[in-house]
């Protein structure tokens, strides 16, 4: 299974290495949506630092429904789905691989926004470390929910509507906990001001990760 | 003394039944393929050839019937069939923005094959120098083909499904895919291939079967003397078991269910004139199948 996860993360990367769609495309509209909510939010300093966190993770949101678009359109093309079933790859092999590429895109991406939120919204952030582990854990969160939807949409023609649909309120939870998290992060908040966010996260991810590891099989071969 | 028991059959269909949604792409075949056999599936456009192979490949689900590839039930064991069983497909499964050495090797290595055998099978198939570093969104109908082909060569499958190979071939690359389908054979290796062009493949065929309307309709031995066949068709859903009398519609000209192009049609199948498309039923008991082996 482990072999197969990183011989498809590793396709995958270097799909992305080659064409640079996550960094000339989605990174880009997720700065742009920052931007936007800047201008919507007028030129008090006051109002987009304390709506920072929530706008960040809003334009993370949307841009895992690119990042996620992308990583299920690189299997639609020339019948390589067909291919990667053909080959016999453990399926759990083959999601955990997929997430995996997604969820190192989504890094770099979360990386980029929050320069964004520093530079636009002048937010300053006190507790480094609340922010980085609130990423880390919302990042494998959304790979594996967006992985697994991803999927569940792949076989259908108005995938690029249906998963937006589809995913977006799934991962409410990760908005909400990830929200929170920031939120003591940039107020410099001690750890058990997110504990049970951080919770949450967790069982999130858990449960999302071992859903996909039994289940994308079956759904590849429906779809 | 107990006699020898038979050997497994490389493929065997008995009453296969497979759905696209509500719609019929195969009606109820029956097939058997010897290990190391070649033989060859013909049949007008939307009879059935390509769902044939992709039901065997373990691609499209199997609604009833029994089938069994490589003696295992690709249900119970998809990877360990999918990793014996090579398809040569309508698309190539190529990644445009990987180069023709990564897609090989990519491949290669998802289906748990010997790395060792990417390089040879890339020259065999002329993928040398710059090719090997092109991008496949550069390549050619006819080249990515050929990597599709190297692909296969690579993987070294017991079981080649090919479809339409020889499309998109220029003269020598279909020379060379004879001597590889050949080469296969040799080495053990069973081929099952479709084509709309029979007689570029029939001197490598022990075995032609027709296909129209999802089931098979007839077949004819290539390599052998005994006679042509008809092969009686069962009624779709039939209880009836695989071994069991014709019951109708032996070589019918009625439409199938369902597909608007092809499947179903009234003309007659391609390939050979006796049995198939006569409205005559077959007497007797049915016909047993001619397998060779090679």
């Amino acid at each position: 299974m482990w072999r197969d996860a990183a011989l498809v993360a590793g396709k995958d990367l270097r799909i992305e290495a080659r064409s640079k769609v996550a960094l000339s495309q989605v990174a880009p509209f997720g700065v742009v949506a920052l931007g936007l909510f800047a201008f919507a939010l007028g030129p008090d300093r006051a109002p987009m630092v304390s709506g920072a966190p929530g706008l960040f993770w809003v334009a993370v949101l949307f841009s895992t429904v690119l990042a996620i678009q992308r990583s299920v359109s690189v299997e639609s093309a020339d019948g390589a789905r067909d291919g990667l079933r053909l080959s016999g790859l453990d399926p759990a092999g083959l999601f955990l691989g997929k997430a995996l590429a997604v969820a190192a895109q989504l890094v770099v991406l979360e990386l980029v926004l929050t320069v964004g939120v520093v530079l636009l919204y002048g937010a300053a952030v006190k507790t480094v470390w609340l922010i980085a582990v609130a990423c880390l854990l919302g990042t494998v969160g959304l790979a594996a929910a967006g992985t697994l939807y991803g999927a569940l949409s792949a076989g259908i023609r108005v995938r690029e509507t249906l998963l937006p649909f589809l995913l977006l309120p799934v991962v409410t939870p990760i908005l909400l906990a990830g929200t929170r998290i920031w939120q003591a992060g940039l107020a410099g908040g001690t750890p058990s001001d997110a504990t049970p966010w951080l919770h949450l996260l967790l069982a999130f991810d858990a449960v999302y990760l071992a859903v996909g590891v039994v289940v994308y099989g079956p759904i590849q071969e429906a779809t | 003394m107990a006699p020898a028991a038979p050997p497994t059959p490389a493929l065997s269909l008995r009453d296969v039944v497979a759905l696209s949604g509500r719609f019929p792409l195969l009606a109820g075949v029956d097939l058997e393929v010897g290990t190391g056999e070649v033989v060859l599936v013909e049949g007008p456009n939307g009879a059935g050839k390509t769902s044939l192979l992709r039901v065997a490949a373990g691609l499209v689900p199997v609604t009833s019937g029994r089938l069994t590839v490589l003696g295992l039930d690709p249900e119970r064991y998809r990877t360990a069939v999918r990793r014996r069983v090579g398809m040569l497909a309508h698309a190539s499964h190529l990644y445009d923005d990987l180069n023709v050495r990564e897609n090989v090797r990519f491949a290669v290595r998802a289906a748990g094959a010997d790395p060792g055998r990417i390089g040879p099978a890339c020259e065999r198939l002329g993928l040398t120098g710059r090719l090997l570093r092109t991008s496949a969104a550069k390549l050619s109908a006819g080249q990515r083909r050929r990597v599709a082909l190297a692909v296969l060569v690579a993987r070294a499958p017991d079981l080649w499904l090919l479809d339409e190979p020889h499309a998109g071939l220029d003269a020598s690359a279909r020379t060379l895919l004879d001597e590889l389908i050949g080469e296969a054979v040799a080495t053990g290796a069973t081929v099952v291939v479709a084509s709309h062009e029979p007689e570029l493949l029939e001197p490598l065929a022990d075995r032609s079967v027709t296909v129209s309307g999802g089931r098979v309709t007839g077949e004819r031995s290539i390599r052998s003397p005994v006679a042509d066949v008809p092969v009686p068709v069962r009624a779709v859903g039939s209880a009836a078991p695989a071994s069991g009398p014709p019951v109708e519609r032996v070589g019918s000209a009625e439409p199938a269910a369902g597909p608007p192009e092809g499947v179903g049609s009234a003309a007659p199948a391609a390939g050979p004139p006796e049995g198939v498309g006569s409205a005559e039923p077959a007497a007797g008991p049915p016909v047993e199948r001619v397998a060779h082996v090679a």
